[in-house]
């Protein structure tokens, strides 16, 4: 299908975007795209006017800055692929992005735009959560900070207003102690995740700390696992106490089914991937 | 502005080219329609399928993906430039010997995302050859044809080089 007619304008500036949006109730902020013109194709949205702000130079890049890497929003997930930024400090995101669609969607793809449309099946917002990063936004109201942990509203909502624009992503740069995990099934390579798992910790001596692990494909938002997590915090991981944490996930998660897996399946397939990833955090980062 | 049509100054396959477009059509719509370049193909018309792969400033990406409006001062490959310029013509001749294509639906698209694996050195084995293909679907050939097709070609390419 083709989309129905909508209004462009290319922001010259962030200051620009916000105040183009301000304009009309039904826009939308163009980013790469790879959703969004996706569902205009399909007709699953209708935006009277898209604002692109493709051109904003402001938005892009890596940064290590305060013991955090700062993520410009419209930095492409290709481009943070190949970055030794990301694959020294930001471990856990070099490991998901590989498995985020196909080249030729990472080419235009951006991490801010993964995070702003918070797919419940997406890698980049699962992220977000298990390192306890934050976003910077940008509105008419001015500039704020938002944690992870309170980002993620519901499903495709955050706590972005309408006319606010997603513009950094700030993850606590990875340390000697840090240890992070990634698994996701799929049918095919590429696609969204039936379920998936990225999760982070802190090594002390044989046991873990600051366990986080964020879940995707499992319900409206990607979703902490916090009895799981509270299992597996401050001990030392062996067989027995792995499958513990995996037996408390029943508690944790209550996956609707959907078309390609029941409930059972789901809640089933996140207890091994939680023994997949619990073994990855043992590991020392290479 | 927010106007609902542009004028656009694009260079495809070398030729700048100056164009009106309405915002809302697609940039694998005004190669096929308004430029008449119908090599690119017009599958699932939401990135699923690969039909549409051209190049823009370089890389690959989905041609149902992303508005012409957005190409204004860009530079666009598609496989009618890639093909003339013999840049890809040892792959083409891999894929007929090979029999890599059968209805050839595919095969533009599958031919720019091999070459953009090949010109980057990836592909040095057939899982990533297979990874790197995953987003562009043949239904004819079952992909096993197109692996050795590109794996030849890599193999030939890099005795080539030495």
């Amino acid at each position: 299908m083709k989309p129905a007619p909508f209004a462009y304008a290319k922001a010259r500036s962030l200051d620009h975007a916000i105040e183009l949006m301000a304009k009309d109730a039904e826009g939308r902020i163009l980013a790469g795209g790879q959703s969004l013109i996706a569902t205009l194709n399909m007709r699953l949205s209708a935006p009277t006017l898209l604002v692109d702000i493709n051109g904003l130079s402001e938005l892009r890049g890596i940064h290590r800055k305060d013991g955090n890497l700062e993520i410009g929003a419209l930095t492409r997930q290709r481009e943070a692929e190949r970055s030794s930024d990301i694959a020294r400090c930001a471990p856990l995101v070099a490991k998901a992005l590989p498995h985020i669609a196909h080249p030729a969607i990472r080419n235009r793809g951006t991490i801010g735009g993964s995070i702003a449309f918070a797919d419940p099946a997406a890698e980049l917002p699962a992220c977000l959560l298990a390192l306890g990063g934050e976003v910077d936004v940008a509105g008419p109201g001015g500039k704020r900070t938002v944690k992870a942990d309170d980002f993620f509203k519901g499903l495709f909502e955050t706590a972005l207003a309408p006319n606010d624009v997603l513009t950094t992503i700030r993850l606590p740069a990875a340390t000697m102690d840090s240890r992070v995990g990634f698994a996701e099934l799929t049918r095919r390579h590429g696609d969204y995740a039936l379920v998936g798992l990225a999760a982070s910790a802190r090594k002390d001596g044989y046991v873990l700390r600051d366990v986080r692990l964020a879940f995707f494909g499992v319900g409206a938002t990607t979703l902490r696992a916090r009895k799981a997590e509270t299992e597996l915090e401050g001990r030392a991981l062996d067989d027995d106490r792995i499958k513990v944490a995996a037996s408390v996930l029943a508690h944790d998660l209550d996956p609707p089914p959907d078309v390609h897996a029941s409930s059972a399946t789901k809640r089933h397939l996140a207890g091994v991937l939680l023994k997949r990833v619990a073994r990855q955090l043992d590991e020392p980062l290479s | 502005m927010s106007e609902r049509f542009h004028f656009i100054t694009v260079t495809v396959n070398g030729e700048e080219i100056r164009e009106h477009v309405d915002a809302r059509k697609t940039l694998v719509d005004f190669l096929r329609e308004d430029l008449a370049l119908t090599g690119t193909h017009v599958g699932c018309e939401h990135g699923v399928c690969g039909a549409c792969t051209v190049r823009v400033d370089g890389e690959i990406v989905r041609g149902c993906l992303m508005l012409a409006v957005q190409c204004d001062g860009a530079r666009v490959d598609t496989i009618e430039g890639v093909s003339d310029q013999g840049e890809i013509t040892d792959l083409q001749q891999a894929f007929a010997e090979r029999n890599a294509l059968q209805c050839g639906f595919c095969t533009p698209g599958m031919l720019l995302t091999a070459q953009e694996l090949l010109a980057t050195g990836g592909a040095s084995d057939r899982a990533q050859i297979r990874e790197h293909l995953s987003g562009n679907y043949c239904r004819c050939t079952g992909y096993h044809a197109i692996v050795d097709a590109v794996e030849a070609v890599a193999k030939r390419r890099a005795g080539g080089a030495k």
